[in-house]
Protein backbone atom coordinates (compact mmCIF):
# COMPACT_ATOMS: atom_id res chain seq x y z
CA UNK A 1 0.00 0.00 0.00
CA UNK A 2 1.11 3.35 -1.11
CA UNK A 3 2.04 5.95 1.65
CA UNK A 4 0.79 9.78 1.98
CA UNK A 5 3.86 10.73 0.88
CA UNK A 6 4.60 8.70 -2.01
CA UNK A 7 0.89 9.79 -3.47
CA UNK A 8 1.69 12.92 -3.20
CA UNK A 9 1.38 14.49 -6.38
CA UNK A 10 3.78 14.71 -9.55
CA UNK A 11 4.28 19.01 -10.01
CA UNK A 12 6.08 19.54 -13.36
CA UNK A 13 9.58 21.45 -12.78
CA UNK A 14 8.81 24.92 -13.47
CA UNK A 15 10.16 25.50 -17.18
CA UNK A 16 12.35 28.84 -17.28
CA UNK A 17 11.95 30.91 -20.78
CA UNK A 18 14.15 33.53 -19.89
CA UNK A 19 15.62 35.29 -22.77
CA UNK A 20 19.48 35.32 -20.81
CA UNK A 21 21.38 32.07 -19.51
CA UNK A 22 23.62 32.76 -17.01
CA UNK A 23 26.82 29.84 -17.25
CA UNK A 24 28.79 29.40 -14.29
CA UNK A 25 31.52 27.48 -14.24
CA UNK A 26 31.86 26.24 -10.59
CA UNK A 27 35.40 24.94 -10.58
CA UNK A 28 37.25 27.79 -11.46
CA UNK A 29 35.22 30.58 -8.82
CA UNK A 30 37.65 31.75 -6.38
CA UNK A 31 34.75 33.26 -4.51
CA UNK A 32 35.63 37.00 -4.96
CA UNK A 33 32.07 38.57 -5.45
CA UNK A 34 32.82 40.74 -8.34
CA UNK A 35 29.68 39.36 -10.28
CA UNK A 36 27.07 39.51 -7.85
CA UNK A 37 28.23 43.06 -6.31
CA UNK A 38 28.80 45.14 -9.41
CA UNK A 39 25.54 43.54 -11.20
CA UNK A 40 23.53 46.28 -12.16
CA UNK A 41 20.50 44.38 -12.02
CA UNK A 42 20.76 42.62 -9.17
CA UNK A 43 20.36 39.37 -10.91
CA UNK A 44 23.63 37.51 -8.89
CA UNK A 45 23.49 36.42 -5.31
CA UNK A 46 26.06 34.21 -3.39
CA UNK A 47 25.15 30.71 -3.41
CA UNK A 48 24.81 29.00 0.24
CA UNK A 49 26.75 26.15 -1.38
CA UNK A 50 30.73 25.70 -1.98
CA UNK A 51 32.60 24.67 -4.68
CA UNK A 52 35.13 21.89 -4.69
CA UNK A 53 37.86 24.72 -3.68
CA UNK A 54 36.14 26.23 -0.66
CA UNK A 55 34.42 29.60 -2.21
CA UNK A 56 30.94 30.28 -2.91
CA UNK A 57 30.11 30.92 -6.64
CA UNK A 58 27.32 33.25 -7.79
CA UNK A 59 23.25 31.93 -8.48
CA UNK A 60 21.06 33.60 -10.74
CA UNK A 61 18.27 33.94 -8.33
CA UNK A 62 16.60 36.81 -10.70
CA UNK A 63 17.62 35.61 -13.63
CA UNK A 64 13.98 37.47 -14.95
CA UNK A 65 15.65 40.61 -14.46
CA UNK A 66 18.68 40.13 -16.20
CA UNK A 67 19.39 42.01 -19.56
CA UNK A 68 21.90 40.37 -20.92
CA UNK A 69 24.55 43.43 -20.30
CA UNK A 70 27.15 40.76 -19.67
CA UNK A 71 29.24 42.81 -17.04
CA UNK A 72 29.14 39.78 -14.96
CA UNK A 73 31.48 38.26 -17.83
CA UNK A 74 33.45 41.50 -18.46
CA UNK A 75 34.34 41.79 -14.71
CA UNK A 76 35.33 38.21 -13.57
CA UNK A 77 38.57 37.48 -13.19
CA UNK A 78 38.71 33.46 -13.37
CA UNK A 79 36.59 33.21 -16.80
CA UNK A 80 33.93 31.44 -15.03
CA UNK A 81 31.03 33.04 -15.47
CA UNK A 82 29.30 34.60 -19.27
CA UNK A 83 25.58 35.40 -20.39
CA UNK A 84 24.15 33.27 -23.70
CA UNK A 85 21.12 33.45 -25.30
CA UNK A 86 18.63 30.99 -24.73
CA UNK A 87 17.58 29.66 -27.67
CA UNK A 88 14.55 28.25 -26.81
CA UNK A 89 13.31 31.33 -25.62
CA UNK A 90 13.45 33.01 -29.44
CA UNK A 91 12.08 29.72 -30.77
CA UNK A 92 8.64 29.96 -28.94
CA UNK A 93 8.31 33.58 -29.45
CA UNK A 94 9.25 35.15 -26.21
CA UNK A 95 9.55 38.45 -25.98
CA UNK B 1 16.63 26.27 -12.60
CA UNK B 2 18.36 29.18 -14.84
CA UNK B 3 21.95 29.11 -13.62
CA UNK B 4 23.55 26.30 -16.16
CA UNK B 5 26.68 24.52 -14.11
CA UNK B 6 28.97 22.69 -16.51
CA UNK B 7 32.04 20.96 -15.65
CA UNK B 8 35.05 22.40 -16.91
CA UNK B 9 35.21 19.86 -19.70
CA UNK B 10 32.23 21.62 -22.29
CA UNK B 11 32.33 24.97 -20.75
CA UNK B 12 32.30 27.53 -23.31
CA UNK B 13 33.45 30.94 -22.63
CA UNK B 14 33.22 32.91 -25.75
CA UNK B 15 37.15 34.22 -25.02
CA UNK B 16 38.16 30.79 -24.38
CA UNK B 17 39.51 30.39 -28.42
CA UNK B 18 42.14 33.17 -27.34
CA UNK B 19 43.10 31.34 -24.01
CA UNK B 20 45.26 28.37 -23.45
CA UNK B 21 42.23 26.45 -21.34
CA UNK B 22 44.43 24.03 -20.55
CA UNK B 23 46.28 26.89 -18.06
CA UNK B 24 43.08 27.45 -16.47
CA UNK B 25 42.28 28.08 -13.38
CA UNK B 26 45.02 30.51 -13.25
CA UNK B 27 46.94 31.60 -10.38
CA UNK B 28 45.97 34.40 -9.78
CA UNK B 29 44.98 35.26 -6.18
CA UNK B 30 40.85 35.33 -5.41
CA UNK B 31 40.09 39.29 -6.28
CA UNK B 32 43.04 40.33 -8.27
CA UNK B 33 42.74 42.62 -11.23
CA UNK B 34 44.59 40.50 -13.11
CA UNK B 35 42.46 38.31 -14.61
CA UNK B 36 40.03 41.13 -15.37
CA UNK B 37 42.60 42.33 -17.31
CA UNK B 38 43.71 39.78 -19.03
CA UNK B 39 39.61 39.24 -19.81
CA UNK B 40 39.38 42.64 -21.36
CA UNK B 41 42.74 42.09 -23.94
CA UNK B 42 41.02 38.79 -25.11
CA UNK B 43 37.93 40.54 -25.83
CA UNK B 44 39.86 43.62 -27.56
CA UNK B 45 40.88 40.68 -29.66
CA UNK B 46 37.40 39.13 -30.52
CA UNK B 47 35.87 42.07 -31.04
CA UNK B 48 38.94 43.19 -33.25
CA UNK B 49 39.11 39.27 -35.03
CA UNK B 50 42.76 40.29 -34.70
CA UNK B 51 44.86 37.66 -36.68
CA UNK B 52 46.70 35.25 -33.46
CA UNK B 53 49.42 34.64 -36.18
CA UNK B 54 50.60 38.20 -36.32
CA UNK B 55 50.14 38.52 -32.17
CA UNK B 56 53.41 38.22 -29.90
CA UNK B 57 52.25 38.63 -26.09
CA UNK B 58 55.21 39.25 -24.30
CA UNK B 59 55.72 39.77 -20.08
CA UNK B 60 58.43 40.01 -17.64
CA UNK B 61 58.70 38.58 -14.22
CA UNK B 62 56.11 39.37 -11.45
CA UNK B 63 52.60 38.58 -11.27
CA UNK B 64 51.92 40.27 -14.21
CA UNK B 65 54.40 38.45 -16.05
CA UNK B 66 53.00 34.71 -15.95
CA UNK B 67 50.32 36.67 -18.30
CA UNK B 68 52.01 35.72 -22.05
CA UNK B 69 51.41 32.02 -20.50
CA UNK B 70 47.69 32.24 -20.78
CA UNK B 71 47.38 33.55 -24.34
CA UNK B 72 47.08 31.36 -27.43
CA UNK B 73 49.57 33.07 -29.24
CA UNK B 74 53.19 33.19 -30.34
CA UNK B 75 54.61 34.61 -26.50
CA UNK B 76 57.82 35.24 -24.40
CA UNK B 77 58.30 35.43 -20.86
CA UNK B 78 61.22 37.26 -20.76
CA UNK B 79 64.03 37.77 -18.13
CA UNK B 80 62.95 40.92 -15.55
CA UNK B 81 62.90 44.37 -16.93
CA UNK B 82 63.65 43.26 -20.38
CA UNK B 83 59.99 42.82 -22.07
CA UNK B 84 60.48 45.60 -23.95
CA UNK B 85 63.73 45.29 -25.21
CA UNK B 86 62.85 42.07 -26.26
CA UNK B 87 59.32 43.54 -27.73
CA UNK B 88 61.86 46.07 -29.66
CA UNK B 89 63.34 42.82 -31.17
CA UNK B 90 60.32 40.99 -32.44
CA UNK B 91 59.21 44.25 -34.22
CA UNK B 92 62.31 45.33 -35.85
CA UNK B 93 63.17 42.03 -36.79
CA UNK B 94 59.81 41.25 -38.40
CA UNK B 95 58.06 44.65 -38.72
CA UNK B 96 54.70 42.42 -39.39
CA UNK B 97 54.59 41.12 -36.09
CA UNK B 98 52.78 43.17 -33.34
CA UNK B 99 54.46 43.25 -30.02
CA UNK B 100 51.84 43.60 -26.87
CA UNK B 101 53.93 43.80 -23.59
CA UNK B 102 51.47 42.81 -20.51
CA UNK B 103 53.87 43.54 -17.41
CA UNK B 104 53.77 45.31 -14.15
CA UNK B 105 54.65 48.57 -12.60
CA UNK B 106 57.77 46.97 -11.14
CA UNK B 107 59.34 45.03 -13.91
CA UNK B 108 58.52 48.14 -16.18
CA UNK B 109 59.13 51.30 -14.59
CA UNK B 110 61.65 50.07 -11.67
CA UNK B 111 63.98 46.92 -13.47
CA UNK B 112 63.21 48.03 -16.61
CA UNK B 113 62.66 51.88 -16.64
CA UNK B 114 64.74 52.57 -18.97
CA UNK B 115 64.14 50.46 -21.85
CA UNK B 116 60.54 51.95 -21.15
CA UNK B 117 61.40 55.86 -21.83
CA UNK B 118 63.60 54.88 -24.87
CA UNK B 119 61.02 52.65 -26.55
CA UNK B 120 58.79 55.36 -25.95
CA UNK B 121 61.50 58.04 -27.35
CA UNK B 122 61.86 56.55 -30.41
CA UNK B 123 58.07 55.15 -30.95
CA UNK B 124 58.67 51.59 -31.54
CA UNK B 125 54.80 49.97 -32.54
CA UNK B 126 53.84 48.36 -29.24
CA UNK B 127 51.63 48.10 -27.09
CA UNK B 128 52.51 48.12 -23.45
CA UNK B 129 49.73 47.49 -21.10
CA UNK B 130 51.04 47.83 -17.14
CA UNK B 131 49.10 46.18 -13.84
CA UNK B 132 49.92 48.42 -11.47
CA UNK B 133 49.50 47.18 -7.85
CA UNK B 134 51.77 49.34 -6.02
CA UNK B 135 54.21 46.57 -4.78
CA UNK B 136 56.04 44.03 -6.08
CA UNK B 137 53.60 40.94 -5.79
CA UNK B 138 55.16 37.92 -6.30
CA UNK B 139 58.11 38.59 -3.96
CA UNK B 140 56.25 39.38 -0.89
CA UNK B 141 54.66 42.96 -0.98
CA UNK B 142 57.62 45.16 -1.49
CA UNK B 143 57.69 48.82 -1.90
CA UNK B 144 58.08 49.96 -5.07
CA UNK B 145 58.27 52.99 -7.94
CA UNK B 146 54.57 53.22 -7.94
CA UNK B 147 54.29 52.92 -3.81
CA UNK B 148 52.42 56.23 -2.70
CA UNK B 149 53.55 58.20 0.04
CA UNK B 150 53.18 57.05 3.61
CA UNK B 151 52.18 53.26 2.16
CA UNK B 152 53.04 50.30 4.47
CA UNK B 153 54.73 47.01 2.60
CA UNK B 154 56.98 44.88 3.64
CA UNK B 155 60.13 47.09 2.95
CA UNK B 156 58.64 49.98 4.49
CA UNK B 157 57.06 48.79 7.49
CA UNK B 158 56.35 52.86 9.42
CA UNK B 159 55.66 54.79 5.91
CA UNK B 160 56.91 54.56 2.67
CA UNK B 161 59.11 58.03 2.49
CA UNK B 162 59.45 57.80 -1.35
CA UNK B 163 58.21 60.09 -3.81
CA UNK B 164 56.30 57.24 -6.19
CA UNK B 165 55.85 57.72 -10.06
CA UNK B 166 52.98 58.98 -12.16
CA UNK B 167 53.08 56.37 -14.86
CA UNK B 168 51.04 58.12 -17.59
CA UNK B 169 52.38 61.29 -16.78
CA UNK B 170 56.32 59.27 -17.39
CA UNK B 171 54.78 57.51 -20.74
CA UNK B 172 53.35 60.95 -22.14
CA UNK B 173 56.77 62.93 -21.33
CA UNK B 174 58.42 59.76 -22.81
CA UNK B 175 56.84 60.40 -26.04
CA UNK B 176 53.68 57.87 -26.27
CA UNK B 177 51.49 58.39 -29.03
CA UNK B 178 48.52 56.87 -26.97
CA UNK B 179 48.23 57.13 -23.42
CA UNK B 180 45.11 55.78 -20.78
CA UNK B 181 44.71 54.90 -16.84
CA UNK B 182 41.78 52.71 -16.20
CA UNK B 183 41.01 50.86 -12.97
CA UNK B 184 40.46 47.11 -12.61
CA UNK B 185 36.38 47.95 -12.61
CA UNK B 186 36.46 50.01 -16.01
CA UNK B 187 36.03 46.69 -17.81
CA UNK B 188 34.35 47.84 -20.72
CA UNK B 189 36.18 51.18 -21.02
CA UNK B 190 39.34 49.32 -21.00
CA UNK B 191 38.43 46.97 -23.85
CA UNK B 192 37.91 49.90 -25.46
CA UNK B 193 40.65 51.63 -25.49
CA UNK B 194 42.64 48.40 -26.08
CA UNK B 195 40.96 47.91 -29.39
CA UNK B 196 41.62 51.93 -29.99
CA UNK B 197 45.43 50.83 -29.10
CA UNK B 198 46.05 47.68 -30.99
CA UNK B 199 44.43 49.78 -34.40
CA UNK B 200 46.86 52.12 -34.10
CA UNK B 201 50.65 52.71 -34.83
CA UNK B 202 53.82 53.02 -32.81
CA UNK B 203 54.08 53.20 -28.57
CA UNK B 204 50.72 52.60 -26.99
CA UNK B 205 50.89 52.40 -23.15
CA UNK B 206 47.66 51.80 -21.02
CA UNK B 207 47.81 50.96 -17.27
CA UNK B 208 45.69 49.49 -15.25
CA UNK B 209 45.01 49.57 -11.20
CA UNK B 210 44.53 46.62 -9.95
CA UNK B 211 43.66 45.77 -6.36
CA UNK B 212 46.22 43.10 -4.76
CA UNK B 213 44.11 41.88 -1.56
CA UNK B 214 47.15 39.53 -0.54
CA UNK B 215 49.39 41.68 0.32
CA UNK B 216 49.40 45.66 -0.61
CA UNK B 217 45.57 46.28 0.22
CA UNK B 218 45.98 43.81 3.47
CA UNK B 219 49.03 45.71 5.07
CA UNK B 220 47.31 48.83 4.23
CA UNK B 221 43.93 47.60 6.03
CA UNK B 222 42.21 48.19 2.52
CA UNK B 223 39.52 45.30 2.85
CA UNK B 224 39.06 42.73 0.38
CA UNK B 225 39.77 42.82 -3.21
CA UNK B 226 36.05 43.90 -3.30
CA UNK B 227 36.42 46.69 -1.08
CA UNK B 228 38.90 48.29 -2.92
CA UNK B 229 36.65 47.54 -5.66
CA UNK B 230 33.94 49.46 -4.79
CA UNK B 231 36.54 51.96 -3.85
CA UNK B 232 37.31 52.45 -6.85
CA UNK B 233 34.07 52.90 -7.58
CA UNK B 234 33.20 55.88 -5.22
CA UNK B 235 36.92 57.72 -5.80
CA UNK B 236 37.91 57.01 -9.89
CA UNK B 237 36.49 59.96 -11.84
CA UNK B 238 36.59 60.06 -15.97
CA UNK B 239 38.93 63.02 -17.61
CA UNK B 240 39.57 62.17 -21.17
CA UNK B 241 42.48 64.51 -22.49
CA UNK B 242 43.29 66.07 -19.02
CA UNK B 243 47.01 66.94 -18.24
CA UNK B 244 48.88 63.47 -17.76
CA UNK B 245 51.10 65.73 -15.15
CA UNK B 246 47.64 66.33 -13.18
CA UNK B 247 46.15 63.02 -13.04
CA UNK B 248 46.37 62.17 -10.01
CA UNK B 249 46.54 58.53 -8.35
CA UNK B 250 45.59 58.54 -4.87
CA UNK B 251 43.50 55.90 -2.98
CA UNK B 252 42.49 58.50 -0.43
CA UNK B 253 41.14 61.16 -2.38
CA UNK B 254 40.44 60.36 -6.31
CA UNK B 255 41.90 58.56 -9.11
CA UNK B 256 41.74 60.21 -12.50
CA UNK B 257 41.21 57.75 -15.69
CA UNK B 258 41.00 58.75 -18.83
CA UNK B 259 42.59 58.36 -22.38
CA UNK B 260 45.27 61.29 -21.88
CA UNK B 261 47.09 61.28 -24.97
CA UNK B 262 46.35 60.21 -28.79
CA UNK B 263 48.37 61.87 -31.10
CA UNK B 264 50.31 60.24 -34.40
CA UNK B 265 54.12 60.53 -35.13
CA UNK B 266 56.59 58.46 -37.30
CA UNK B 267 57.09 55.02 -36.14
CA UNK B 268 60.57 53.59 -35.45
CA UNK B 269 60.92 50.41 -38.07
CA UNK B 270 59.08 52.51 -40.64
CA UNK B 271 61.52 55.27 -40.22
CA UNK B 272 64.08 52.79 -40.50
CA UNK B 273 63.23 50.41 -43.40
CA UNK B 274 62.76 54.10 -45.73
CA UNK B 275 66.55 54.98 -44.39
CA UNK B 276 67.62 51.56 -45.24
CA UNK B 277 65.64 51.66 -48.73
CA UNK B 278 67.27 55.06 -49.39
CA UNK B 279 70.72 53.78 -48.62
CA UNK B 280 70.21 51.12 -51.20
CA UNK B 281 70.06 53.51 -53.60
CA UNK B 282 72.96 55.49 -53.52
Amino acid sequence: MLTRQERAPIVPEEESNTKWRIVVNEDWCKGCGFCYTFCPREVLEKSDKFNTKGYYPPVATNIDRCVGCGLCEALCPDFAIHVEENEEHSKRGGK
Amino acid sequence: MTVTTRSSSDYRHPILEYIRQDRLPHIFCSACGIGTVLQAFANALRSLNFDMDRLVVISGIGCTGRASGYFESDSYHTTHGRAIAFATGVKVANPNLKPVVISGDGDLFAIGGNHFIHAARRNVDMLVLCVNNFNYGMTGGQMGPTTPDSAITVTSPDGNIEHPFNLVSVAAASGAVFVARWTALHARRLTKSLEKALQKKGFKFIEVVSPCPTLYDRYNRHGSGLDVMKRYREISVIRNFTDPMKAEIDYRTRIVCGEFVDTEKPEFTDLLASQAAELQKR
